[in-house]
C-alpha cells in the first residue's frame, strides 16, 4: 500500500526528465499507467468481503509519528476516486494541454497532489495526515497558479493558499489537542477513546479547530470564496482537485471523525447549519454566474454543503447518503467539468451568454452533458445516480430530532432549505445545459468555429457518464462492494441500506416532485427573476472582506518593517547592544548572580598599573582624537600594551602573536588610511551623543559587574589540569598552548585557518575586482 | 589585580562601543579593534592571573598558568586580525566606490 501512495511522488521526481521529449511524446502518455495501476491495486479490495487493511512504517518514532496506512471502506472509496479520476484526468489533459505548455511542471504538481491526497485518506496517524493535508494545499496553489502570467491565476492561487492553509493550521491545533487528550496519534485509537475526548475540557476547542479546518478546505460558507477563483486553473485540475478530490478532504475529515464527534449536539448544529446554508447559498449564487466553470464552481460548493449537512445529521440514513453522494458527485461533476473544458477548448469561450446551439456541432458532448446535468439536478429517472442520493438526502432531512429552541428551529427548517437549495440546483443545471447546447447559435460571438473534440478527449467524460448510468441502473452492485463498507466506517457500526429507485409515495418523493415542478417554472421564467438574483449581496461582499484583510495586513507589515529597518547602522547597533544589555542584566538580576565578595586575587604591582593606565587613557583618547595618524598610533599603543600585559600574565605565545598581529594591523591601517578621508569632528546632536555615551558607559559597567561576579563565583573546578597533565604524554609537546591548538582542539584551528583564508580571498577580490568602468 | 584588569577590559569595551556608534567607517573599524582587545583581556582575566609558571613543561614545576584560555585567546587574536583586515579593506573599497565614508549616506534607497 505504501508503494501505491508514494508511486506518484516517485514519478513526480522523474517527470522533469521525461518531459524533455515532450515534443515527440506527450509527457502524459508516459505517466498515464501510474494512476491506473494504483486504481487497479485498490480495485482488488472491492467486494462484499472487504476487510480493513493496515500497513505501518516508522517515520519519527520519538514523536510517535509513523506512516501508518489504514485502508477501511471510507479510505477505499476515496482512494478509488483519487486514482480513478486521476487516470481520466491525466488522459484528458493530454488533449487539453498541448506540448508547448510547461508539461513537466503540470504533471509534477499533479502527481505530488496525487500522493498527498492518497496520504490524507489513508493515514491513520494524525500528524502524517496533517503533513499530507498541507501538501494538497501547496500542490493546489501551484496548479491554480499554473498559468502564472495571468493576474487572476496568481490572485486565485494566493487566495486558495491563504484560506486553506489557515484552515490547515487550525486543523493542526485540533489534532495537537486530540493527542494531548488521548495520548495517542492514531485515529483508530482515538475513536476507541471517543468518550474521553467528548468529556474533556478541550472538547469545544477541538471541535472548533477541526470544523474550521474542514470548512476552509471544503469551501463551506463563508470560506467558499476561494473556490470560484480557483477556477483559473486548467480545467483538468478543476475537475480533479476542485471538484472530485481535494475539496472533499474536509468532508473526509468530518467523516473520519464522525464516530467521535457524531451525536454531539454542537456538532450536529454547526455542521448541519453551515452545510445547509452553503447548499442554499451556493446553488443560489450559481444561477447568476455566466461563466461555465463559475456555475460549476458554485455548484460544487453547494453540493459540498449538502454532503457536509448530511454528515452533521449523523443518522444512519444521512451518513449512508453522504457517502453515496461523494461517489455520485465525483462522477457527474467530473464529467461536467470535462465537458465544460471541451466547450471552452473548441469554441474559445466559457461565457454562457455567447454560447448556444452547440447541440448540432458537438453531439457527443451534448449527450454527455445531458446525463451530467440531469443527474446533478436530481431528475427522477432510473439511470441517473444523482437522483438516488438526493432522494436519500430529503429522507435524511426529515428524521432529525433535537432539543432546545435553536435546534428545533433548525430541524424544522432543514427540509424547507433542502428543497429551496435543490430548486436552485435544478435551475442552474437546466441553465447550464440548455444555455450551452440549445437555443440560438451565435456564430459572430465565438472566437473559433466549434467542432467536436477528438475522440480520446471525449473518452474520460464518457467513462464518468457511464459511471453515472451504471450506478443509476445497478446501484446494488456498488452498494454491497463499496458503499456499505464506507458507510460502516463513517457510522462506526453496521450501516447497510438498500438503494431503491421507487420508494413509494413518501414525503421525500413529494419533495423531489416539488423541486422538479418549481424548478421548471423558475427556469422558464428565469428572465423575470434576473433582477432578484443580482440584487442580493453577491459574492463580492465576502470577497471584499478578504481583499480588505489582505491589503491591510500587507500595509501593516510594511509599516512595522520600515519602522525598524531604517538602514542606519548606528540604529541597528543601538538596538542590538541595548537588547544584549537588557537581557544580560535581566538574567543577572533574576538569577541573583551579582557577587562582589572579592577573594583570591593576584597582588597588584606598579608596572602593571602603569601599563593599564596608559591603555585606559589611550582607549578613551580614541574618542577625542581627530587626526587619522594619531588614532592609528593610539590603537597601536593599546595593542602593544596588551602584548606587555600578556607577558606579565605568563602567556608568552599570546604576547608574541599579539606583537606580530599588532604590527601587521598598524601597517594595514596605515595603507588604508592613506586612501581614506581624515576624521571629522563629530557633528552629531547632543542628544545622540548622550545616548551613545549612556550606552557605552552602561555596557562597560555591566561588563564590569559580570566580570567581577563571574570571577568570584566558581561553580566548577578548572578543566585545565587535564591539559597540563596530558600535554606531553598525549600530545607529545612541551608547549601546552601549542599542543591544545594543534592537537586537542585541532578542528578549531582548522576552522580558524579557514576563516583567515576566506578573509584573504575576500580581500583580494575586493582589491582586484573592478566593475565595468562606466558604473559608479 | 584581576578586578583592575576587568575594569580595563570594560573601558576598552565602552570606548569600542562608543566608536562603533559613530558615523565614519574608520571609527567603526577602530571600535571593533578595541572591542576585540577588550574581549581577549577579559577572557584571560577570568581564568585568574599570575598563577604558576608559563605553560611550558619544565621538569620539577607543578604549578602552571591555565593554558586553555591562552589557547582560545590565541585563536581569537588571529580571527580578530582576519576580521579587522577584512573590514579595513571593505572600508577602503566602499569609500573608493561611493566617495563617502559616512554611514548615514550609505544607507541605500528604500527599494532593493
Amino acid at each position: 500500500m505504501i508503494y501505491a501512495v508514494f508511486a506518484p511522488l516517485l514519478f513526480a521526481v522523474l517527470i522533469p526528465f521525461l518531459s524533455r521529449w515532450k515534443e515527440k511524446v506527450h509527457t502524459g502518455w508516459l505517466i498515464l499507467p501510474v494512476p491506473f495501476l494504483i486504481f487497479l491495486y485498490f480495485l482488488q479490495f472491492v467486494g462484499p468481503n472487504f476487510e480493513p487493511q493496515v500497513q505501518s512504517v516508522q517515520w519519527i518514532p520519538s514523536l510517535d509519528i509513523s506512516l501508518s496506512f489504514h485502508l477501511d471502506g471510507l479510505s477505499l472509496l476515496f482512494a478509488l476516486l483519487i486514482s480513478g479520476i486521476g487516470t481520466l484526468v491525466v488522459l484528458y489533459s493530454i488533449y487539453y494541454l498541448n506540448h508547448k505548455e510547461q508539461l513537466g511542471h503540470f504533471y509534477t504538481y499533479l502527481y505530488i497532489f496525487m500522493t498527498a491526497m492518497l496520504g490524507v485518506v489513508l493515514s491513520d496517524n494524525v500528524f502524517a495526515l496533517y503533513a499530507f493535508w498541507e501538501f494538497t494545499s501547496i500542490s493546489s496553489f501551484l496548479l491554480i497558479g499554473y498559468w502564472h502570467y495571468r493576474e487572476r491565476s496568481r490572485y486565485g492561487a494566493l487566495k486558495s493558499m491563504l484560506i486553506t492553509v489557515l484552515g490547515g493550521f487550525s486543523l493542526l491545533a485540533g489534532i495537537i489537542l486530540l493527542t494531548i487528550v488521548t495520548g495517542t496519534t492514531s485515529i483508530r485509537e482515538m475513536v476507541a477513546q471517543a468518550d474521553v475526548i467528548v468529556d474533556s475540557h478541550y472538547f469545544p476547542f477541538i471541535l472548533a479547530f477541526l470544523l474550521l479546518g474542514a470548512f476552509t478546505k471544503s469551501a463551506q460558507f463563508p470560506f467558499h470564496i476561494w473556490l470560484p477563483d480557483a477556477m483559473e486553473a486548467p480545467t483538468p485540475v478543476s475537475a480533479y482537485l476542485h471538484s472530485a478530490t481535494m475539496v472533499k478532504a474536509g468532508i473526509y475529515l468530518m467523516a473520519r471523525f464522525s464516530p467521535i464527534l457524531g451525536g454531539e449536539p454542537n456538532f450536529f448544529f454547526l455542521l448541519s447549519l453551515f452545510g445547509i446554508v452553503t447548499l442554499v447559498w451556493g446553488s443560489f449564487m450559481a444561477v447568476r454566474q455566466t461563466d461555465l466553470k463559475g456555475i460549476l464552481a458554485y455548484s460544487t460548493i453547494s453540493q459540498l454543503g449538502m454532503i457536509m449537512a448530511m454528515l452533521g445529521f449523523g443518522t444512519d440514513v444521512a451518513l449512508f447518503a453522504a457517502v453515496f453522494h461523494i461517489l455520485n458527485h465525483a462522477t457527474f461533476k467530473g464529467s461536467l467539468f470535462m465537458v465544460a473544458g471541451i466547450v471552452d477548448h473548441e469554441t474559445g469561450t466559457r461565457d454562457i451568454r455567447k454560447l448556444g446551439g452547440l447541440m448540432t456541432f458537438m453531439p457527443i458532448s451534448f449527450t454527455l452533458a445531458i446525463f451530467g446535468t440531469f443527474s446533478m439536478a436530481g431528475v427522477p429517472l432510473p439511470f441517473l445516480n444523482g437522483f438516488y442520493s438526493k432522494e436519500m438526502f430529503f429522507d435524511a432531512t426529515l428524521v432529525n430530532s433535537a432539543t432546545g429552541p435553536f435546534m428545533e428551529a433548525l430541524v424544522a427548517a432543514l427540509p424547507v432549505l433542502a428543497v429551496v437549495g435543490s430548486i436552485f440546483t435544478f435551475v442552474y443545471s437546466m441553465y447550464l445545459f440548455f444555455g450551452t447546447f440549445t437555443g440560438k447559435y451565435k456564430e459572430e460571438e465565438l472566437p473559433q468555429t466549434p467542432h467536436e473534440a477528438p475522440k480520446m478527449m471525449l473518452l474520460p467524460p464518457f467513462i464518468l457518464v457511464l459511471g453515472v448510468i451504471t450506478i443509476g441502473l445497478f446501484p446494488e452492485m456498488f452498494n454491497q462492494g463499496l458503499i456499505t463498507h464506507a458507510a460502516d466506517a463513517v457510522f462506526g457500526a453496521e450501516n447497510n441500506k438498500d438503494i431503491y429507485f421507487w420508494h413509494g409515495l413518501v414525503p421525500a418523493f413529494y419533495m423531489s416532485v416539488a423541486v422538479v415542478v418549481l424548478g421548471i417554472v423558475l427556469y422558464l421564467t428565469k428572465s423575470k427573476w434576473e433582477g432578484i438574483y443580482s440584487v442580493l449581496p453577491g459574492r463580492l461582499s465576502f470577497n471584499r472582506v478578504y481583499d480588505w484583510l489582505i491589503e491591510n495586513i500587507e500595509k501593516g507589515s510594511n509599516k512595522i518593517t520600515t519602522s525598524y529597518m531604517t538602514g542606519s547602522l548606528r540604529f541597528y547597533m543601538v538596538l542590538v547592544i541595548t537588547a544584549i544589555f537588557a537581557i544580560t542584566l535581566g538574567v543577572l538580576i533574576q538569577t541573583n548572580g551579582v557577587n562582589f565578595e572579592v577573594t583570591d586575587v593576584a597582588p597588584i604591582t606598579v608596572k602593571e598599573l602603569i601599563v593599564a593606565a596608559i591603555m585606559a587613557i589611550a582607549a578613551i583618547a580614541t574618542i577625542f582624537v581627530h587626526n587619522r595618524i594619531a588614532i592609528i598610533l593610539i590603537v597601536g599603543v593599546i595593542g602593544y600594551g596588551l602584548a606587555i600585559l600578556f607577558v606579565f600574565y605568563r602567556a608568552p605565545d599570546l604576547a608574541l602573536t599579539q606583537l606580530i598581529v599588532e604590527t601587521v594591523t598598524v601597517v594595514l591601517f596605515m595603507l588604508c588610511f592613506y586612501h581614506l578621508p581624515n576624521l571629522q569632528k563629530s557633528t552629531t546632536p547632543l542628544l545622540t551623543k548622550g545616548v551613545n555615551v549612556a550606552i557605552s558607559v552602561g555596557f562597560g559597567l555591566l561588563l564590569m559587574v559580570i566580570g567581577v561576579s563571574a570571577y568570584n563565583s566558581r561553580a566548577f573546578d578548572s578543566i585545565a589540569d587535564y591539559y597540563i597533565e596530558n600535554a606531553d604524554p598525549l600530545g607529545g609537546g612541551y608547549n601546552m598552548v601549542n599542543v591544545i591548538l594543534v592537537d586537542f582542539r585541532g578542528i578549531d584551528t582548522l576552522f580558524e585557518v579557514a576563516v583567515l583564508f576566506g578573509a584573504a580571498l575576500a580581500i583580494i577580490a575586493m582589491i582586484k575586482l573592478r566593475r565595468d568602468k562606466g558604473a559608479k | 589585580m584581576e578586578i583592575i584588569m576587568t575594569g580595563l577590559a570594560s573601558i576598552l569595551f565602552g570606548a569600542g562601543i562608543y566608536n562603533l556608534l559613530q558615523k565614519q567607517l574608520l571609527r567603526i573599524v577602530v571600535g571593533t579593534v578595541l572591542i576585540s582587545h577588550g574581549a581577549h583581556l577579559y577572557f584571560l582575566t577570568m581564568a585568574q592571573l599570575k598563577r604558576g609558571a608559563p605553560p611550558l613543561v619544565v621538569d620539577g614545576v607543578t604549578e602552571y598558568a591555565d593554558p586553555l584560555p591562552q589557547a582560545l585567546v590565541l585563536t581569537a587574536i588571529v580571527i580578530a586580525f582576519g576580521v579587522t583586515s577584512f573590514l579595513l579593506v571593505l572600508a577602503y573599497r566602499t569609500y573608493t566606490l561611493n566617495k563617502t565614508d559616512n554611514m548615514e549616506e550609505l544607507r541605500g534607497s528604500d527599494h532593493e
